[in-house]
């Protein structure tokens, strides 16, 4: 165990290292850009008004409240502040709602489908490449461009192919939104099974999609390790080969689990795309709000709770592939 | 070198992905200089006209006539006033007025059409039948008015002194043009989208301006990420240290979200095609980094290397003649995929309204912006935006085939 737990140190103190990076990186850079940020907000909201005392007032309200009086290194205390408390300013298109509770509302959505997706995607995917590289011929021949293919395909482009198929000319599953538009959220079969029917389509976009990068880069990783040495050896040993293909996964399965902890980034990048394709109330739907609506307050939360998913997510994984890999324990041991 | 170049060219994947690409260049090159139409000029007034040959109705009347005896004639006029929907409506309210069915031959158009002649009375109520129902079939019945006659139209020019219609011409219903004579014929083999503007020329064009931000994102991101690889695996230690701790960072933090805050802080006005390039460029420099220390570290110790730091050479030397010549094949793999990955970038962060401001030119992501917002996808007008997912496709496909292509070539252990 104290092998491990050197090891989950480092990823831990890299997890909170990364947590601050971002932090820093979400307030600054919209503060890098020339200009005055208030005055831009202001012109936006006080568009056709004509008192000019009234815009100072506009001004002076929005500068107080973001506080871009005061130096910067107070205005990042207070920002820290107020985000340890979840408080995320007020929501300027949909006002006087707080920010928390626009993000609270949809971040469920976002995670119940996201990461469900993204991990049967990989499986599949996973076992789908591992098939080829070992059952080669026929299956290779055609799972491997249709994988290319697959991956390649842009994910809001699956979205929309899917929506037209099965939403507009199938009619078998609706178009969009997270469940029907005449109800109102509650805990009811009649409601459960709405949202069910509306997490389809969403759903097996992203699933579709994280499938074809994945079987390349297992078919790819378990190619390379059929040819490795050990296996002509274990083969000359006359180990069986139901066995060997046994070693052979295992091996070529563990540079696959980082691979997803390096893309789930990516992965949930193109997902948000594609929430926005189905009008999903999730988190991508809500900063399409956010940019449409001018929303300074909601961008900025939203992509900070996006990173702070992705960086969990990585860590998550970080931390499974500790007890995977026993070579981690190896040397972390030493 | 050429025997590398030989080699590359004789793997199929390579040369089928470098084919579909150069298509795709090739395109936008030649269709601006034989269709020399502005891309973001407004032609149609109204939204989505489907594809087809536009022929001016003004001109054709004025063209000469030329008289064509042709049988099916009738019946395909008919046949686009009369549809199948509208012969089983008919059908079902003669059967409701009390005709057996028997005696209806829908496909039959002549008996079918005196039979509703004879029998259809509008004030009829037929019981349980709507009056939306009601409605259609009197919509129905007065588009059927005339469709059987065999004389032509009248055209008639209106005469400015008398103010009464005088008639220069009749159009017989067999009287047909040549549309080589037409002199206002205008083919729209993709339509027109939301704005009413040529979808074809419109996407050649987004497909250069895409094209371009995929190389100036590639070659920033490239440039980035081939400088800081090898100042990491050459020079080692503290630079090293601070090199890889930046790119690991960089590495979690999602680029997206990266993308999203800087596109919004720069603000509409300064989002030019070509910012949101760089921007991109420069958020998306980390794996080739990564990949190029990783190559670099092993290549670092190699004995033609130390062999030039025996002999005195200066670090710039040893880079170039020593170590780029061993990573050239992988940073111009990297490369391709940075360029395929920044066309996928842009079009992201164009759904989301961040991509560059949309009044100078299009890009395959507004394209798709535009087509989402106006609905496109609901209303069926797919030609707004599936060309657009199909080149984008095509582009990113072509891309990566020509990387699996040189993977192959140069990494002899993922040969089959």
């Amino acid at each position: 165990m104290k092998g491990y737990r050197k090891y989950f140190l480092n990823k831990m103190v890299w997890f909170l290292i990364t947590l601050v990076c971002a932090f820093i990186l979400n307030f600054i850079l919209p503060r890098l850009m020339p200009g005055d940020p208030v005055a831009v907000i202001t012109q936006r909201v006080t568009q056709g008004m004509q008192s000019q005392s009234g815009v100072q007032a506009v001004y002076n309200q929005y500068a107080e409240l973001f506080g871009t009086k005061k130096p910067m290194l107070e205005q990042f205390i207070l920002y820290m502040k107020n985000v340890a408390q979840g408080n995320f300013g007020i929501s300027f298109s949909q006002y006087p709602r707080p920010v928390a509770d626009i993000i609270a509302s949809s971040i469920w959505w976002t995670v119940c489908l996201q990461f469900p997706a993204i991990i049967v995607g990989w499986l599949i995917g996973n076992t789908l490449g591992a098939l080829a590289a070992y059952l080669k011929k026929g299956f290779d021949k055609v799972l491997m461009p249709v994988s290319i293919f697959v991956s390649n395909f842009p994910a809001f482009g699956m979205a929309v192919i899917l929506l037209v198929i099965f939403g507009v000319g199938l009619k078998w599953f609706p178009t969009s939104g997270g469940y029907g538009f005449d109800m109102i959220p509650n805990v009811s079969w009649k409601f459960m099974w709405s949202v069910i029917v509306h997490y389809q389509l969403p759903f097996w976009s992203i699933v579709l999609i994280a499938i074809g990068g994945q079987a390349i880069g297992m078919r790819s990783m378990s190619i390379y390790e059929l040819n490795a040495d050990y296996v002509k050896y274990s083969r000359f040993m006359g180990i069986k080969d139901r066995k060997i293909i046994g070693y052979v996964f295992r091996n070529a399965m563990l540079p696959q689990v980082t691979g997803l902890a390096l893309s789930i980034g990516t992965m949930v990048g193109g997902a948000l795309v594609a929430e926005i394709i189905f009008s999903y109330p999730g988190l991508g739907f809500t900063m399409l709000n956010g940019v449409m609506g001018q929303d300074y307050p909601l961008i900025s939360a939203a992509t900070l709770i996006v990173t702070l998913m992705v960086l969990s997510a990585t860590f998550l994984i970080e931390i499974l592939y500790g007890f995977i890999d026993p070579r981690i324990k190896a040397a972390q041991s030493d | 070198m050429k025997h590398t170049i030989q080699q590359v060219f004789r793997s199929g994947k390579f040369l089928f992905g470098f084919i579909v690409f150069m298509t795709l260049l090739l395109i936008t090159i030649v269709y601006p200089l034989i269709i020399r139409n502005a891309p973001l000029q407004i032609i149609g007034q109204g939204t989505f006209f489907p594809p087809g040959i536009y022929v001016n109705v003004y001109d054709s009347i004025g063209s000469p006539p030329y008289t064509l005896n042709l049988t099916d004639a009738a019946a395909n006029r008919i046949a686009s006033k009369l549809s199948n929907e509208d012969r089983l409506a008919m059908q079902e309210w003669l059967v409701a007025d009390g005709i057996s069915e028997s005696q209806i031959d829908i496909s039959d158009t002549k008996t079918l059409l005196d039979q509703w002649e004879n029998n259809y009375d509008p004030t009829l109520n037929i019981a349980g039948m709507t009056l939306a129902k009601k409605r259609y079939y009197q919509r129905l019945n007065a588009s059927l008015k005339g469709i059987l006659s065999t004389e032509g139209a009248i055209i008639a020019t209106n005469n400015p002194q008398t103010g009464a219609l005088d008639e220069t011409d009749t159009v017989t219903q067999s009287d047909y043009v040549n549309i080589n004579q037409v002199p206002n014929v205008r083919v729209l083999p993709l339509g027109t989208d939301n704005f009413g503007r040529d979808v074809l020329t419109e996407l050649v064009s987004a497909l250069a301006t895409s094209l371009k931000i995929g190389f100036v994102a590639g070659t920033v991101a490239t440039l980035i990420g081939l400088t800081l690889g090898l100042l990491a695996g050459y020079i080692g230690g503290l630079v090293d240290d601070i090199i890889m701790f930046i790119t690991n960072i960089f590495t979690i933090i999602p680029t997206f979200v990266l993308l999203i805050l800087i596109s919004y802080s720069i603000g509409q006005e300064h989002r030019g095609a070509f910012t949101i390039a760089v921007v991109i460029g420069l958020t998306s420099w980390v794996w080739t980094t990564r990949a190029v220390r990783a190559q670099v570290v092993s290549l670092r110790n190699r004995d033609h290397v130390n062999l030039s730091k025996l002999s005195g050479h200066s670090i710039v030397h040893i880079i170039v003649a020593d170590i780029l010549p061993y990573i050239a094949s992988y940073v111009v793999m990297a490369l391709i995929l940075q360029i395929s990955s920044g066309i996928l970038a842009e079009a992201g962060l164009s759904i989301l309204g961040l991509g560059p401001k949309t009044t100078e030119v299009p890009t395959l992501g507004l394209m798709m912006n535009w087509a989402m917002i106006y609905q496109a996808h609901v209303l069926g007008k797919w030609w707004a935006y599936f060309p657009v997912i199909v080149t984008i496709a095509l582009i990113t496909f072509s891309m990566n085939l020509m990387n699996t292509g040189l993977d192959q070539v140069f990494n002899p252990a993922l040969r089959d």
